[in-house]
């Protein structure tokens, strides 16, 4: 693999600027499972859009763009990705050359950028994109402002390109299925404030700091953009994905971790398309509307009948039909098999999923089985469509505005419409407890399977305690009902037997108990006070309390009245 | 369109912010600015719009009687004025409670007494009238307060700071208002809805817009609003945020169907001009976002009530600023003397400043400029004053410094 020799660093002065040839990182991998099972044999980017492999696209984008150095990250049946490059022309190009890097045990774009920055090739900018991105925009200007930016501020680091695309207002998932994307941008500066791509429906409301407004005079605030997934970044984006390791994901980790961390004031910005074309194949949604894209020549250059080294040539007929040559073409059934729905389709000649594009392609997502139609390739059905505006009408309350400091406004939580969000630290407390108990009954759920010694379990549910601030009596009540249920899990047919069961449950566990007990209400105190866990005074106390207690607490305790009397007795005897 | 709008001037009492300037001889609403009582400025600027109906709200008797007094002595024959006492610490939309009785009009028009501004009213309303808004408000740029050292180091920045008193969020077209904070929210991180986010795609949020409490409201919205939410007791702190949060998910029975149009079934009141007027400019202009959000699927009849909130954005150069704190005081006096001059009424002197007739200075005794002399005020010898206002009958004795 030849690799041109490494220019010197630039100089300040512009006049003067020694070339360094433009840059790529193209991942051929997208350490994503969204196009299984399909991609469990075959590297997605080698999959079909109309009729030509993605990683075509990608790479005669960079080359139209003045790219002059592709490095091709390869993990995923990386042998057949470069097999398919080396045997392809791409190695070929002058002043484009083609290198591929190849890695077997990394697990996300961090760790690709990771061993990209040990290898040293990066010497300048570069474009960092995926090999599935078809795109046809000039990187002229973008790049001219990245490195203008850099100039001033070297803090500037990257460059997003973002294009205007407005997500369905129903189902709220954009035309390339993904999720709604919340953007603040500087509309001065571009600089990107903020980045929320996770969809979370529970929550009706942004938060943005409120320091975001101290050092923009504006901000704007989007749902109406879309992320290219192409970069242009500076070299320090790979020494900071080398000192954070735990930075996998591009956007998740990266950009989120860069727009919350103040010490080292690192800024994204961003870069607006308009009329040029820039979409990335992340699931089978966007791979159909891509393709729809492509044949109806949004993407041109890039389309079928122009030749773009390496697809075959097609003619382009009325209607939207591309008929592709007797010659060219091995594949005979190239001629575009009209649907009834679709006329324009292209049907794929190797395809698993059959001719058109219509129809339910059943997906392994992350969504579960009920976010199918989300991830389908069918349009979405009208019911659907109601469903889910009633569902989230439903949800779309009033949120106040946080439990504020005046009296009047305090008082419109109780509004009939309030929503949830209300009053947090209420929430945190009450989630606490509850988490809290969940967490002791896991532990000694485990310690009950694991045959665990009590003393570790003592240790790991003090440490809960700790945690969680709670106290002695929590720790063990808690505890209890998770003794107490194990009792009852174990089946039994009568009253005597489950005391059976819990005797032996009890008997097991009676010095992890001890560790923590001081009160308790069952009517299981004889066995506990013959195992001398429970002292005396304790029973006779809580009786006295539990006299002016409601009903419900009273059932303890006429159930245990027998059990006291016998101890008042006792105790007189003593006495 | 001047007709059906009834004005609210809510003239206050006498406010603790500002004691000692006021006092119970002098509330706030006959506060001297430039020797005017600032009540004066925006019974001026409503009489110069045509609007000549109005009702002033005082809280207090006492107060009461001196403002109507007042009142009645200086436009007795220029403004029909209603003065209405209403308690004390109701607040201003506890005030409009108090007068609801009175309200009549299809629009109110509200404006807080202690506004010196210069822009009309009328546009403020015109803007309101055009979308059929619930509520418009006036939004001003945010004045820069505290002092003008005369010896500044750098002559070109001046060590002014403009507080942050709102965060606003608009839409793109900067006509509606979609999220606005007041008073101690502005402290807190922003929390925008997304609801409504998805509804525009792009919102603007700044924070050099301010409030300048002029609000324009249907007043079936401001009477639903007041009965139903007890609670409510001030205007810009709790009504008008409610609106603004609440315009896609309306809970106001507004009388009359949503601004869209079904098909063929306008539900048009037969008679009333006002309304079919704006009804028809609603249905040749482009539906904003809330007609879009409002429709059910593929565009079919209304699902939704939305209700909207619009705003006017002040130009630049109008002059635009509220007499709340003492500091505020000092910087209106200046400015309208200074910059704002315009709003004072007076004519200046050669030396750009206005001294009364009737005043007297003594020998040597200089008057800058931006200064004004009421009448019959006297200077000792000797003195020199510099960017200030000196009221009426005030005697100052020699070798005085002002």
């Amino acid at each position: 693999m030849v690799q041109r020799k490494g220019s010197t660093r630039v100089s300040e002065d512009a006049e003067e600027l020694v070339r360094v040839p433009l840059q790529a990182i193209l991942l051929a991998d997208s350490f994503a499972q969204k196009f299984r099972p399909i991609t469990l044999e075959r590297p997605k980017v080698l999959l079909p859009l109309v009729n030509v492999p993605m990683i075509d696209y990608t790479l005669a984008w960079l080359e139209s763009a003045g790219i002059e150095e592709v490095f091709v990250f390869c993990c995923a049946h990386s042998k057949q990705v470069i097999n398919y490059l080396e045997s392809s022309h791409w190695f070929s190009l002058p002043h484009f050359e083609v290198t591929t890097i190849e890695s077997h045990n990394s697990v996300s774009a961090g760790d690709a950028l990771r061993l990209i920055y040990e290898r040293h090739v990066i010497h300048g900018d570069f474009v960092l994109i995926t090999g599935d991105t078809v795109s046809n925009m000039s990187l002229t200007q973008a790049l001219q402002e990245h490195k203008d930016r850099r100039k001033k501020d070297n803090n500037a680091v990257m460059t997003m390109v973002i294009k205007r695309s407005k997500p369905s207002p129903i189902t709220h998932q954009s035309r390339l299925g993904t999720d709604e994307l919340f953007m603040a941008i500087d509309p001065y500066t571009k600089q990107l404030l903020y980045y929320e791509d996770k969809a979370d429906h529970l929550k009706g409301t942004l938060s943005l700091e409120k320091m975001l407004l101290a050092d923009n005079p504006s901000i704007s605030l989007h749902n109406d953009k879309q992320d290219c997934y192409i970069d242009i970044c500076s070299p320090e984006v790979l020494s900071i994905f080398t000192d954070n390791f735990d930075y996998q994901h591009l956007r998740r980790h990266f950009i989120k971790g860069l727009l919350v961390d103040d010490i080292m004031g690192y800024k994204i910005f961003t870069h607006e398309i308009h009329s040029n074309y820039a979409a990335r194949v992340d699931n089978f949604r966007s791979y159909d509307t891509i393709s729809k894209d492509i044949i109806q020549r949004w993407t041109y250059p890039l389309v079928p009948d122009v030749q773009f080294l390496g697809n075959y040539i097609a003619k382009l007929e009325r209607q939207g039909m591309y008929r592709a040559s007797a010659i060219t073409s091995p594949v005979d059934k190239l001629n575009g098999e009209l649907t009834c729905k679709l006329p324009e389709t292209e049907p794929w000649s190797t395809s698993e999923v059959g001719s058109g594009g219509v129809g339910y392609i059943w997906s392994i997502c992350e969504g579960g089985h009920e976010e199918e139609w989300r991830h389908s390739v069918a349009p979405t059905s009208a019911d659907k469509l109601t469903e889910v505006m009633q569902a989230t009408d439903d949800d779309l309350e009033l949120t106040t505005q946080g439990s504020n400091v005046l009296l009047p406004s305090g008082e419109l939580v109780p509004d009939s419409n309030s929503n949830l969000s209300e009053d947090d630290d209420n929430e945190d407390s009450r989630d606490d407890s509850v988490y809290f108990e969940k967490e002791v009954e896991a532990t000694f759920l485990r310690a009950v399977h694991e045959n665990v010694k009590e003393d570790h379990v003592i240790l790991e549910v003090n440490s809960l305690r700790l945690s969680y601030n709670m106290t002695s009596a929590d720790c063990a009540g808690a505890l209890f009902y998770s003794v107490m249920k194990l009792a009852l899990e174990t089946p039994c047919n009568s009253n005597s037997e489950l005391l059976k069961n819990v005797a032996s449950v009890i008997t097991r566990w009676q010095k992890l108990l001890k560790s923590y007990l001081q009160s308790m209400d069952e009517e299981i105190l004889h066995l506990l006070y013959e195992k001398d866990i429970l002292q005396e005074d304790a029973i006779l106390k809580w009786a006295s309390e539990k006299e002016g207690a409601e009903e419900s607490d009273k059932v303890f305790v006429k159930q245990s009245e027998k059990f006291i009397q016998w101890l008042n007795e006792a105790s007189e005897e003593d006495d | 369109m001047m007709m059906d709008f009834q004005v609210v001037v809510l003239a206050g009492g006498t406010s603790k912010k500002l004691v000692p300037l006021v006092s119970k001889e002098v509330p706030k609403a006959l506060l001297p600015v430039a020797n005017r009582p600032v009540l004066s400025y925006v019974l001026e600027l409503l009489e110069h719009s045509n609007l000549k109906d109005l009702i002033v709200v005082v809280e207090g008797q006492d107060a009461a009687l001196r403002v109507g007094g007042w009142i009645s002595g200086a436009y007795v024959d220029r403004l029909h004025v209603e003065v209405a006492a209403v308690p004390e610490d109701v607040g201003t939309a506890g005030a409009l409670r108090a007068i609801a009785h009175h309200l009549t009009a299809n629009d109110i028009l509200v404006v807080s007494g202690d506004l010196i501004c210069d822009v009309s009213p009328g546009a403020v309303a015109a803007a309101h009238r055009r979308h059929g808004a619930a509520v418009t408000a006036m939004l001003c740029s945010v004045p820069v307060s505290g002092p003008l050292e005369s010896g500044s180091s750098s002559g070109k920045d001046k060590t002014k700071k403009p507080g942050c008193c709102n965060i606003i969020g608009l839409d793109p077209t900067k006509q509606f208002l979609l999220y606005i904070a007041t008073g101690p929210e502005i402290d807190r991180d922003i929390r925008v809805q997304k609801s409504i986010l998805r509804a525009v795609g792009q919102m603007e949020i700044r924070a050099d817009l301010m409030d300048a409490h002029l609000y324009a409201f249907k007043r079936a919205v401001l009477q639903e609003v007041l009965d139903q939410k007890d609670a409510f007791q001030s205007l810009q702190q709790d009504v008008l945020p409610y609106l603004v949060r609440s315009q896609l998910r309306s809970e106001l029975s507004l009388n009359g169907a949503p601004h869209t149009e079904e098909n063929g079934h306008d539900k048009v009141v037969p008679g009333d001009n006002q309304v079919m007027l704006s009804q028809l400019l609603a249905k040749t202009s482009t539906p904003s976002f809330h007609e879009l959000y409002a429709m059910g699927p593929n565009g079919s009849a209304p699902v939704r009530r939305t209700h909207k909130c619009c705003v006017y954005i002040a130009s630049q150069d109008k002059y635009c600023a509220r007499l709340n704190s003492i500091q505020a005081f000092s910087d209106i006096n200046r400015d309208v003397i200074g910059e704002a001059s315009h709003l004072s009424g007076y004519s200046f002197s050669a030396q750009n400043n206005i001294i009364h007739p009737s005043a007297e200075l003594g020998s040597k005794t200089t008057v800058g400029q931006n200064c004004m002399l009421g009448e019959g005020s006297q200077l000792g010898d000797k003195c020199s004053v510099k960017r200030s206002v000196i009221g009426r009958h005030c005697r100052i004795g020699s070798n005085v410094k002002v």
